[in-house]
């Protein structure tokens, strides 16, 4: 073998060394920073306060994706045909999303609506019209007494 | 065993009595039919017409309870500038020959050709399956155009940002609205708030109903009694019927 070679088969194995050993430093700085992400949130996350219910109408990450699409639809079947069921209703969001402490999905960053819709930047349309409160009680019983289809479970809101 | 015996027979008995109570309200009467209701998840139906007759013999002069009822769920303001939301306004008539007055209210007239929905640019203005005009106000550009088609300038538009809404009736600022005919209350089976206020109020001159029903009471009286229809020459086929004018 000659000279040249040799030291070529050494410099390999010498740059093969480095760059492992480099590989596994900066493997580890990854590690770090995903454990240290987790615990100080450097990066803002909306704060999503659920007040009522166990679980959502459908599954929770179709509604984060979805939900303006059911109320689109809902919206159109409502005003148009009088369809007035529940499930997807606007209605029905702000009765379970509402927030105990001012009773509405709007106010502030802790609001169910407004927190995420501030944190992604999209405007709600749906509040210039429509009220951001559930529906006083008073309002529910009269409904009802008149021989109305009432979803069963309204205890514990609009208290 | 001789107690499961007992709970089967028990619920063949329930079924029995329920099937009973079901062929007492046949032919055709289901419990809900009475209060005119339909099912939520139900869409309109074009068999329906719904309309009101307004018995001017019985309106009374000054009183404004309709009006006001009618503002209450709706959560209008009840002023009466040019700028305020009005859906229901008393007109006072007078015959300057006998002096006979006539004290009416007059709203949305729900025309079967409403001339608002052919003037609408965007199809916003729209007519429901059972008759009731209703403006969308997710498709209303604010245009106006239906405000001034309509001959009872029955039509409102928002001039203000509007909060603390009824949940049943959004209203916001840069769109047209007018008498919905309580769409959302005849959809749970109730009556409109006008009516209700004016039957309580002991005047009855208010009677909601369905016109193409035979058996309707509304029905029945414009079949017995001479109505009018206001500026029935324009042949716009009103919902709103007055008696007494």
């Amino acid at each position: 073998m000659s000279v040249p070679a040799q030291l070529g088969k050494l410099l390999n194995w010498k740059w093969g060394a480095v760059l492992g050993a480099l590989l596994a430093v900066s493997l580890v700085a990854v590690a770090g920073d995903e454990d240290e992400g987790k615990k100080s949130s450097r990066v803002p996350k909306p704060h999503v306060v659920i007040e009522k219910g166990d679980k959502c109408v459908e599954d929770e990450a179709f509604m984060k994706r979805n939900h303006m699409k059911l109320l689109m639809h809902q919206r159109d079947e409502t005003v148009h045909k009088g369809i007035r069921t529940t499930k997807y209703s606007l209605q029905n969001c702000i009765d379970c999303h509402a927030s105990r402490k001012n009773n509405s999905v709007l106010g502030s960053n802790d609001n169910f609506c407004q927190g995420c819709h501030s944190y992604v930047a999209v405007k709600i349309d749906c509040f210039e019209c429509h009220s951001s409160k559930p529906k006083p009680m008073a309002a529910r019983v009269v409904a009802a007494g008149n021989g109305a289809v009432v979803a069963a479970d309204y205890s514990g809101v609009n208290k | 065993m001789s107690d499961e015996i007992n709970v089967s027979r028990r619920q063949i008995v329930g079924f029995g009595s329920a099937a009973l109570a079901g062929l007492a309200l046949a032919p055709g009467v289901l419990l809900y039919d009475l209060a005119h209701g339909k099912q939520p998840d139900e869409a309109v139906s074009g068999k329906v017409r719904w309309g009101m007759l307004i018995d001017t013999n019985n309106c009374k002069d000054g009183c404004n309870d309709c009006v006001k009822a009618c503002n209450t769920e709706a959560h209008l303001s009840g002023g009466t500038k040019e700028t305020d939301s009005q859906w229901m306004r008393k007109v006072e008539l007078k015959d300057m020959r006998t002096g006979r007055a006539t004290s009416l209210p007059m709203m949305c007239q729900h025309c079967a050709e409403p001339p608002c929905v052919d003037v609408c640019p965007t199809g916003a203005s729209f007519k429901r399956a059972d008759g009731i005009v209703l403006v969308d106000k997710h498709i209303c550009i604010g245009c106006r155009y239906c405000m001034m088609a309509c001959p009872y300038k029955a039509r409102s538009f928002v001039h203000e940002v509007v909060t603390d809404q009824n949940s049943d009736l959004p209203r916001g600022k840069g769109v047209v609205e007018s008498c919905t005919m309580c769409a959302h209350r005849v959809d749970r089976g109730q009556t409109t708030a006008c009516a209700e206020a004016c039957a309580s109020a002991g005047h009855n001159a208010i009677l909601f109903g369905d016109l193409n029903d035979p058996n309707s009471e509304i029905a029945k009286r414009v079949a017995t009694y001479a109505t009018t229809q206001v500026r029935a020459d324009l042949g716009l086929n009103p919902g709103i019927r007055y008696q007494g004018i």
